[in-house]
């Protein structure tokens, strides 16, 4: 067990306790802090790993909350629901991988970027299934007082964390996280050694995928009401990017650093800028992809240097 | 409808699709950038148009002279001075980077002129004319006309001048250009500001037909997106072909599966070209 | 002596241009083949079109007794086909080590990354980069990474090699050395297709000769043969020069 990761462990245990000393607010954000973070590093294993800059990740995320809410709507419980949506996303991934991830750079980022629309639109117009664009309405879940809920809340987004970030570490130390990296530096070459870089692209886009939707579900149950637009929002496909560029590529520690990072700085703009602060958030892209494209990790002096991507 | 009317849509809607089109697929096939604020460009020229034609009382030809150098001088700015920073960075990079722009943009017009969705009317009113039975409405025509009218300036722009036949080496073999004594950080922000003129430009032309809002942006984007899939990377003939297709494919299908379904169609088609013929219908490939 | 590969009427055209025509070759297991032609005459595509980097459009490959036509270039990999590039393609940000040991890992279903880098070590050794080891391959010198790529080809433990221009780039004392190395692999009984231009090293190491032009196969046979063929000459120095040295004799 390496050092970052076991700082990453330890990050994600201090966060676990964090019903102990906050309010329902406190919850909320914490709940949003350990989306974020499932969502980063989730990406990262496609983006950063094997550098496939994906930006499907609304797609999963929309996808998973609505198959979640429509399970729970046919009765089935929250946590069935969530595993249901989580496989059933593992499974489209990797098919719509071993087509989509042929393509290269700019053309695989489009033909990702597209997923999230077309997945949008389809749930649109299925309006049966979907409610369409007037939106799904999830059944109430946990007991009956605010704090007892966002409390499970809480935990159902923390486990998800905690299982996305084991998944991350066993991905990178792994044969599969090894034959990523060397796809990412050279895929010609990562063939010509013997690795079946469709089947090791479609397992890593799978397993991008699957957390995400859970998410998606915990998140459709949490909020209660969801619409096409609302989780279909490219801005679930740009926020984790952003987050993974803020903590440093590929680093597992840096890019949940990343995400906690994103969130307090989110929340301190829209409370103080809330008309313009989507116009804030593109001006911190902009300077974080003009002078820190290495994002933060790269301020430690050498020690979490970012490297071969298995940790 | 009948057929012809159907076709006749599709080629007055084709020209404005490629007229949308022309600027990204400039800055995409020359500069290799995905040029995210390309619809916020074209919305924000429609507001010029529309500020021009009800603050100034100048009829939109106007706008277009005026947008021309104004749009010019905006892109050639901001390649210089952030996107040539980034030229030699990965996708990821360039794209998150437009992207954050694009969110500035946006947001500041949505702040500055609010979301409502703003039309310009002429007076009077321009009225349909009909030819053989197939109508078709005179602002339409008109705006069909400019966008060729754009297109074909960039075409003999690029064809005739000096820095358009530059511009074409860049695109074609930008190291090989290099060795030919071509500035290309320069020939990137003049085709960067080129992009960006048309683009504001096509944002007046739409202003004649097209309901005006920053919310449309992403619209606008998105059919870029697929009209540069389609028709190929860069060149003008590319722009028009994609636009065709695209809009005779969202013609036909509005007729058959309704016109809900004409953007997921349209997303569709999409993927197929990006699977089976990235480099679209008249495109070279290894733009990636 | 057995045949280990048999081409039959391979075909490969890109868009109009016949970059192999009807190639009909047959390579005996443990010899050592040179593949030699002008510029452009087909013999990376033919290598590449074995590997299944390009895959023919007609014909058969037989290797090992399987139909390989048209598989994919994994696969080719894990039957055993190895080769070199003409410029190196190693995998930059990784160490010396991990690029020997991602070749040893993937090319053979069962390995572990561990016993991968184990093992790694030894080719390093036998290509005489072991204190390179820990060293990134973006920092080698051109000598080292051909020599990297060797290192690379031979962990994947291949029944048959191709080796495309090993030799370009390096000085004479490099050439020595890797020519050294070349009759190392035979002794061991690896089967060699080698792609090269210097005649030097091909006469030194290659048991049989294959020349192509304009994609097909002109000559095949014993070195000293070949090279006096009058097609061969003719296809290297022209017409008018092949016309002067048969009248010569």
């Amino acid at each position: 067990m390496t050092r970052v990761n076991v700082s990453l462990l330890v990050l994600i245990a201090c966060v676990a306790a964090l019903p102990l000393f906050g309010g329902a607010y406190a919850l909320r954000l914490g709940t949003i802090a350990c989306m974020y973070s499932i969502l980063a590093l989730s990406w990262n294993v496609v983006g950063g790993f094997a550098g496939y800059p994906s930006f499907a990740t609304a797609a999963f995320f929309g996808f998973g909350a609505y198959a979640t809410g429509v399970l729970m709507n046919d009765g089935l419980p929250l946590w069935l629901s969530v595993v249901i949506a989580a496989a059933a996303a593992l499974l489209l991934a990797a098919l719509l991988g071993a087509v989509l991830l042929r393509l290269r750079g700019h053309y695989f980022a489009i033909a990702s970027l597209s997923l999230v629309e077309v997945l949008r639109e389809l749930v649109n117009n299925a309006t049966d299934l979907t409610g369409g664009g007037m939106g799904l309405n999830i059944p109430l879940v946990a007991g009956s007082s605010v704090m007892s809920d966002a409390t499970f809340f809480f935990y159902a987004m923390w486990g998800l964390f905690l299982a996305t970030a084991l998944m991350v570490m066993a991905v990178a130390s792994s044969k599969l996280g090894f034959g990523l990296a060397c796809i990412r530096q050279n895929e010609t070459a990562s063939s010509m050694v013997g690795l079946n870089t469709t089947f090791y692209k479609s397992l890593a886009f799978g397993l991008s995928a699957c957390f995400v939707s859970a998410a998606g579900g915990v998140y459709a149950a949490c909020v209660h009401y969801i619409d096409p637009s609302d989780v279909f929002d490219i801005l679930y496909s740009v926020k984790p990017i952003v987050m993974a560029l803020m903590g440093g590529l590929g680093s597992p520690l840096g890019v949940a650093c990343g995400a906690f990072l994103y969130l307090g700085l989110e929340e301190v703009v829209w409370r103080n800028y809330v008309q313009i602060h989507t116009g804030v958030l593109g001006l911190l892209i902009v300077m974080l992809l003009l002078f820190l494209p290495h994002g933060l990790i790269s301020l430690r002096p050498g020690r979490f240097r970012r490297r071969a991507k298995h940790v | 409808m009948h057929a012809a009317q159907i076709l006749i849509n599709a080629l007055v809607l084709g020209c404005l699709y490629a007229c949308i089109a022309i600027g990204f697929s400039l800055v995409w096939g020359v500069l290799n950038v995905i040029n995210l604020i390309h619809g916020s460009f074209i919305v924000l020229g429609a507001y010029l148009a529309f500020a021009l034609y009800y603050l100034l009382h100048l009829s939109p030809w106007y706008a277009v002279v005026v947008a021309a150098p104004l749009f010019f001088v905006l892109g050639y700015l901001l390649q210089r001075l952030i996107l040539n920073r980034v030229i030699t960075a990965p996708v990821l990079v360039t794209l998150t980077l437009t992207f954050g722009l694009d969110l500035i943009l946006n947001n500041a017009m949505i702040y500055f002129f609010r979301a409502d969705y703003r039309k310009l009317t002429l007076a009077p009113p321009l009225g349909s004319i009909s030819i053989l039975g197939v109508v078709v409405p005179v602002d339409r025509l008109i705006a069909t006309a400019s966008a060729l009218a754009l297109t074909g300036i960039l075409y003999l722009l690029l064809r005739r001048s000096r820095v358009g036949r530059a511009i074409v080496a860049v695109r074609l073999d930008r190291d090989a250009a290099v060795l030919m004594g071509v500035d290309v950080k320069s020939i990137y922000a003049i085709a960067f500001g080129l992009g960006a003129a048309l683009a504001g430009c096509a944002g007046v032309v739409m202003a004649l037909i097209f309901p005006i809002s920053p919310l449309t942006s992403s619209g606008y984007l998105g059919k870029a997106f697929v009209v540069c899939v389609l028709g190929g990377l860069g060149s003008v003939s590319g722009a028009l072909a994609g636009g065709l297709l695209l809009a005779l494919v969202a013609g036909v299908g509005s007729t058959f599966f309704g016109p809900s379904h004409a953007t997921t169609l349209s997303f569709v088609l999409l993927i197929i070209f990006l699977i089976l013929r990235p480099q679209g219908l008249l495109g070279r490939k290894g733009f990636e | 002596m057995s045949e280990i590969l048999h081409l039959h009427n391979v075909s490969r055209h890109f868009s109009g241009l016949q970059a192999l025509r009807k190639v009909t070759l047959s390579v005996e297991k443990g010899e050592v083949l040179g593949l030699i032609g002008p510029n452009g005459a087909g013999k990376t595509t033919l290598v590449n079109t074995i590997c299944g980097v390009t895959p023919a459009n007609s014909g058969t490959i037989i290797f090992d007794s399987a139909d390989i036509t048209g598989i994919k270039t994994y696969q080719a990999a894990r039957r055993g086909l190895s080769r070199t590039f003409q410029v190196v393609q190693p995998f930059a940000e990784f160490t010396a080590l991990d690029n020997v040991a991602a070749a040893a890992l993937f090319s053979r279903p069962g390995e572990s990354l561990k016993s991968s880098r184990e093992q790694a070590k030894a080719y390093l050794a036998f290509v005489g980069l072991d204190a390179q080891a820990g060293q990134s391959a973006a920092t080698l010198t051109l000598a080292m990474r051909k020599r990297l790529e060797l290192a690379k080809a031979l962990a994947m433990r291949p029944k048959l090699l191709f080796l495309d221009e090993v030799n370009a780039g390096l000085n004479s004392a490099e050439v020595e050395r890797a020519t050294g190395l070349i009759h190392q692999l035979a002794a061991q009984g690896i089967t060699i297709v080698m792609i090269e231009h210097l005649m030097k090293v091909v006469l030194n190491v290659c048991t049989r000769i294959a020349v192509l032009h304009n994609g097909a196969l002109i000559a095949d046979g014993a070195p000293r043969d070949v090279i006096r063929n009058p097609a061969v000459v003719e296809a290297y120095l022209g017409q008018q020069y092949a016309q002067r040295n048969a009248s010569h004799g």
